[in-house]
């Protein structure tokens, strides 16, 4: 479990986050919505630590990651994935370095050991016999499932996704939160995924939190959605229009 | 940002980047990578450059010096005293600022932009450390070796341009590039260069590591990278000729 408390932020002249407090359940696939520029990645970084916060406290399974010394932040990292929207895969190496990385800097098995390792997680995200490629020769879709790999290699206990679906056809898309989805359940994990695709939402928000403008406006589940009395998520829900019908010929 | 705020911030990564390597054997592999990225692919240019400086300086000391009381050997003795002295370990290093120091950059500086960094970093891996240290260790470790093969092709190009000329005869240039030579100046170039070595991959590391926005911000890092090394190892250059020639 991931727990948020009074998260405040802001860049030179501008608040992006404010007093945000939010907790996110293990084995679910927690997501944050809101429109883009809301503030989704700068929660999402400070949560994991990538950008310093101004106030406030987050802590893991309760322990104060916050207060933490520098060691025991790194050491705690381990158990983290991490899934950025661009991929964000090492362009000097090839698939099987990337997602073997992580193993040679911080274990001490075989060779063999590793490789095996690094083919049970490719073939987890659909990508045997890729391993000699190079990201410049993946397609969007495949750079994203690498990046999963890469991030579930050492079984993080958290996962984090900025964006995951972003820039990927409709199809390729659904697969890529159907993995993330089976991957949490799976290997029981505390999984935040970013996202402003409302398909994402109905497909895997167990539990949702919408942002804007910085501020939490509204939690709970992708069932209870459609009927949140909250006009601003009510907008950004039904902004594609289809939604809208459906819900006027449910009534 | 002022000078100041510049230097402490650039101080700070350094020191970061001289942390204990979370697995050394992997530090190793990058620097091996280093040394062929930074160096081995560098002596070309070098050598191109030091056989052309080497000639034209030969050539242009016989000109300014015809006179019947201005013995031939000494043309041999001016080149050979440019070429070690000034040379080989300044004019190579702005070149290397050049060719590396925008590689350096633009290749830290796309990883910053394109999250690379912070992949990293989320790993628990120190990213400063990983991507600069080696770095700093592969072109401090060839940076000497270029400049050595600099100096023997530039003085190599001074005698068959020399020769070529007419200006000098084989026998009067061998004569002058052995006639009081001082070892020490070659000492002296190699630690100029070991100097510029850090200051080209630290000072273009830093701009990297701090590009802030994207591919055309890249572009601008790179550019500021070659132009703080060159007039670093300028200032470098007066400073270290007075403590080490004086
Ligand atoms: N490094 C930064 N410096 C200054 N402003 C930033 C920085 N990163 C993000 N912002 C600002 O914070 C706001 C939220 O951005 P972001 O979290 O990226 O939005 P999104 O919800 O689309 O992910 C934006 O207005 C953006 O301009
Ligand atoms: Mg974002």
């Amino acid at each position: 479990m991931i727990e948020v408390r009074n998260l405040y932020k802001s860049f030179e002249d501008q608040d992006v986050l404010k007093d945000i407090s939010v907790s996110f359940e293990q084995g679910k696939t927690n997501l944050i919505i809101g429109k883009s520029g809301s503030g989704k990645t700068v929660l999402l970084k400070c949560i994991v630590g990538l950008l310093e916060m101004d106030r406030g406290h987050i802590f893991y399974s309760g322990e104060c990651f916050t207060e933490m010394s520098a060691k025991e932040k790194k050491k705690i990292r381990q158990k983290f994935g991490m899934l950025f929207q661009g991929a964000a895969l090492f362009d000097s190496l090839s698939v099987e370095e990337n997602v073997r990385f992580k193993l040679d800097m911080f274990t001490s098995s075989s060779h063999a050991e590793k490789t095996k390792r690094v083919n049970f997680c490719l073939e987890k995200v659909n990508l045997k016999d890729t391993n000699l490629l190079y990201p410049s020769e993946l397609s969007g879709g495949m750079r994203k499932r690498v990046a999963i790999a890469r991030a579930i290699v050492m079984n993080p206990r958290y996962l984090f996704c900025d964006e995951p679906n972003s820039g990927l056809d409709p199809q390729t898309a659904i697969l890529i939160d159907q993995l993330i989805k089976d991957i949490t359940e799976e290997f029981n994990m505390t999984t935040i995924v970013n996202t402003h695709d409302i398909n994402s939402v109905m497909e895997m928000g167990e539990k949702v939190v919408y942002i804007h403008n910085g501020e939490k406006r509204w939690e709970g589940s992708n069932l209870e959605i459609i009927d949140a009395e909250n006009k601003e998520l009510h907008d950004f829900i039904f902004a594609s229009g289809i939604l809208r019908h459906l819900k006027k010929d449910e009534i | 940002m002022t000078l100041l705020q510049h230097i402490g911030k650039y101080t700070l990564l350094i020191n970061r980047a001289f942390a204990r390597p979370e697995k050394p054997r992997m530090y190793y592999i990058q620097i091996i990578r280093e040394m062929v990225a930074l160096g081995i692919n560098s002596i070309g240019i070098v050598a191109i450059i030091s056989f052309f400086m080497g000639a034209v300086i030969t050539i242009q000391t016989a000109y300014n010096t015809e006179s019947p009381l201005f013995p031939s050997y000494l043309i041999g003795l001016a080149a050979r005293d440019s070429i070690i002295l000034e040379f080989s370990s300044t004019i190579v290093a702005l070149i290397l600022a050049g060719k590396v120091g925008s590689s350096i950059a633009s290749e830290i500086g796309t990883m910053r932009v394109t999250e690379q960094i912070d992949a990293l970093e989320i790993m628990g891996i120190n990213s400063a450390g990983y991507l600069i240290l080696p770095k700093i260790i592969a072109l401090v470790i060839i940076a000497p070796f270029l400049t050595l093969l600099s100096m023997i092709i530039g003085v190599f190009g001074g005698w068959l341009a020399g020769v070529s000329a007419g200006v000098i005869t084989t026998p009067e240039y061998i004569y002058g590039i052995r006639f009081a030579f001082i070892p020490y100046y070659i000492t002296y170039s190699l630690i100029k260069s070991v100097v510029f070595a850090f200051i080209i991959t630290t000072v273009s590391s830093y701009h990297g590591y701090y590009t802030n926005g994207g591919a055309l911000e890249v572009g601008r890092s790179s550019t500021m990278a070659v132009v703080h090394s060159s007039v670093v190892i300028l200032l470098f250059n007066l400073i270290l000729t007075q403590l080490l020639l004086s």
